[in-house]
């Protein structure tokens, strides 16, 4: 008998409503996050009540406030590193190591942010845009003094906007996409107004401060200075790729730096669920119908870890999880819970509109990846550069996971999540005429996260562990 | 409003300031902040180096991801990104990072 009905994992939006729609059906939910609270990166939790924030905390305190009022069991602090074919959890808390079993699983673990390596890319001082945004609104703590926001999508606003509204000064912004990028944004943002006039207000304090904005710019490069970190920024066509033009240098304690997003999606890899490749949808994703459910039998996704459509669109793929989820497990207040499907699937369907036209300005661009230098390190973990990359393609690699065994790129503590994308990517360009499908990706592996011998045995003493008698020779 | 000294957005009732130590020398922060957000306010950019190359390395993703704000507490090795700082905590670099505070 499973200890649970159904065991969810994230606690974002998707991964809430995922769980509150489920406990509301009748069944018996757990929840597991990481993190010290729910909300995810969109909305989570500042550290202190009293961190200045605007935009994105109420929805954070509703969902909060709505999770504590159900009945759902909430793991917060716990690292999930291992899933079974037959729905146990494995995961290190608190309290030490600890597992349980589901009838059904919902895997709501967002995204990873990408950064594609430019020269001087592992630079301390220089920290991804979704790091920066933690600092902000959860730490209350500048990037920099002076601070370079480099990239692509809404989130240079973001970052931008916030370190002037906290009395940081933004030395420029360098944004990948074009105006006419942003313009073919304009039809799916009049669907969401207030987010509209969030980012109108973003920008308009950007102008107020004086801070230049660098349309179709790239950063590509990053050395150590005597002041602080010297980037180097160069034009950039539609496809990424830096164009011969005037480079500008820019000084800055901090150089905060992101080129988009991709699903999360080792547990589904792991379980062996039936996935596929979409470059708009940041990367490879579960194949999975519109409520979520996968190609396994009672295991679903939802939220941007089934492919990058924004937290508005999370929250009802995660309640469409839910309802799926309660659906087939046949609970008990099933009846009046599979009317809601229609109109949750409207309002996902209005609200991914807005964010899929974000995720459009955040997909990985194939010049971008082209212009990695020969001596750039891709892996960082194992300091792999891009010649050693393309010379085990012209050796025969033909996908990543021959890679990774002949170059260790992706081998290392992080696990890939960090280049997989890009070394994939580049592996596609060299060897596939620039198809990803059989460049592949990483085979997920338990530990899900690097973990210690004494995390995963928990405190115990010797004199408790039983020996046996010796056998009578 | 901005506190330039720390880094931190201030305002009215902040959490109180504690201090910690990373490989001896003193470290404020406030009550539920990271080991890494903590440090990296205070301009300790450089954690770690790389196995290979033993070049430089710093937090980078923030959310127990990149793996490289990897430190030691207490005698174990953690993610200073997903460990809240406490009043007298000793934190060490890793014994592999070939660098000097």
């Amino acid at each position: 008998m499973p200890d649970f009905d159904v065991l969810v994992l994230g606690g974002g939006p998707a991964g809430v409503n995922a769980a509150l729609a489920a406990s509301a059906a009748g069944l018996k939910v757990a929840l597991f996050d990481e993190n010290t609270a729910a909300g995810g990166q969109v909305y989570r939790a500042p550290i202190d009540a009293s961190v200045p924030l605007t935009g994105g905390r109420q929805p954070g305190d509703a969902l909060r406030h709505e999770l504590a009022q159900s009945a759902v069991a909430t793991y917060f602090n716990h690292v999930v590193w291992a899933v079974t074919t037959d729905y146990r959890v494995d995961a290190s808390g608190p309290a030490g190591p600890m597992h349980c079993t589901g009838r059904a699983l919902i895997v709501a673990t967002g995204t990873t942010e990408r950064v594609v390596p430019f020269d001087g890319w592992t630079t301390p001082g220089v920290i991804g845009l979704a790091a920066a945004t933690i600092l902000l609104k959860s730490q209350g703590i500048l990037p920099g003094r002076s601070t370079l926001v480099a990239g692509c999508g809404p989130l240079l606003a973001a970052v931008a906007a916030k370190t002037l509204e906290g009395g940081g000064k933004v030395e420029a912004i360098a944004d990948m996409a074009g105006l006419g990028d942003w313009g073919r944004t304009l039809p799916a943002m009049v669907s969401r107004p207030d987010l509209m006039l969030e980012g109108f207000h973003w920008w308009r304090e950007i102008r107020r401060a004086g801070v230049p904005i660098l349309s179709r710019h790239t950063i590509v490069k990053v050395e150590q200075a005597r002041d602080g970190l010297l980037a180097t920024l160069a034009p950039c066509d539609a496809a990424g790729r830096p164009v011969a033009g005037k480079r500008r240098s820019v000084v800055a304690d901090c150089i905060a730096v992101g080129h988009g997003l991709t699903p999360s999606t080792e547990i589904t890899r792991l379980l062996r669920a039936e996935h596929r490749y979409s470059r708009q949808a940041g990367g490879w994703i579960a194949v999975a119908d519109q409520d979520g459910r996968t190609s396994r039998p009672r295991l679903y996704v939802a939220g941007d870890g089934a492919g990058i459509a924004g937290a508005a669109a999370a929250s009802h793929h995660g309640t469409l999880a839910g309802l799926a989820c309660a659906i087939d497990l046949d609970a008990t207040e099933t009846t009046q819970f599979r009317s809601r499907v229609p109109a949750v699937r409207q309002l996902h369907v209005k609200a991914a509109r807005f964010g899929r036209a974000m995720a459009q300005l955040m997909a990985l661009r194939p010049g971008h990846v082209d212009s990695v230098g020969p001596q750039t390190i891709v892996c960082r973990c194992e300091d792999v550069t891009r010649a050693e990359i393309d010379a085990a393609c012209d050796a025969g690699a033909h996908d990543v996971n021959q890679l990774k065994a002949w170059t260790r790129c992706g081998m290392g503590p992080c696990q890939g999540r960090t280049c997989a994308d890009v070394a994939a990517e580049l592996l596609a360009a060299r060897v596939h005429g620039g198809l990803r499908e059989p460049a592949g990706c990483f085979s997920a592996r338990t530990p899900l996260r690097p973990m210690t011998v004494e995390a995963l045995t928990g405190d115990f003493s010797y004199d408790d562990i039983p020996i046996p008698k010796a056998a009578p020779l | 409003m901005l506190n330039q000294k720390t880094m931190r957005i201030d305002n009215a009732g902040r959490g109180a300031t504690i201090g910690f130590f990373f490989d001896g020398l003193t470290i404020p922060a406030r009550i539920g902040e990271s080991v890494a957000a903590a440090l990296f306010a205070s301009g300790t950019k450089t954690l770690r180096t790389s196995p290979r190359e033993l070049m430089p390395r710093g937090m980078f993703c923030l959310m127990g991801s990149c793996q490289e704000c990897l430190v030691m507490v207490d005698g174990r090795r953690v993610l200073a990104c997903r460990t809240t700082v406490a009043d007298g905590m000793r934190v060490e670099k890793v014994p592999e990072a070939r660098i000097d505070a």
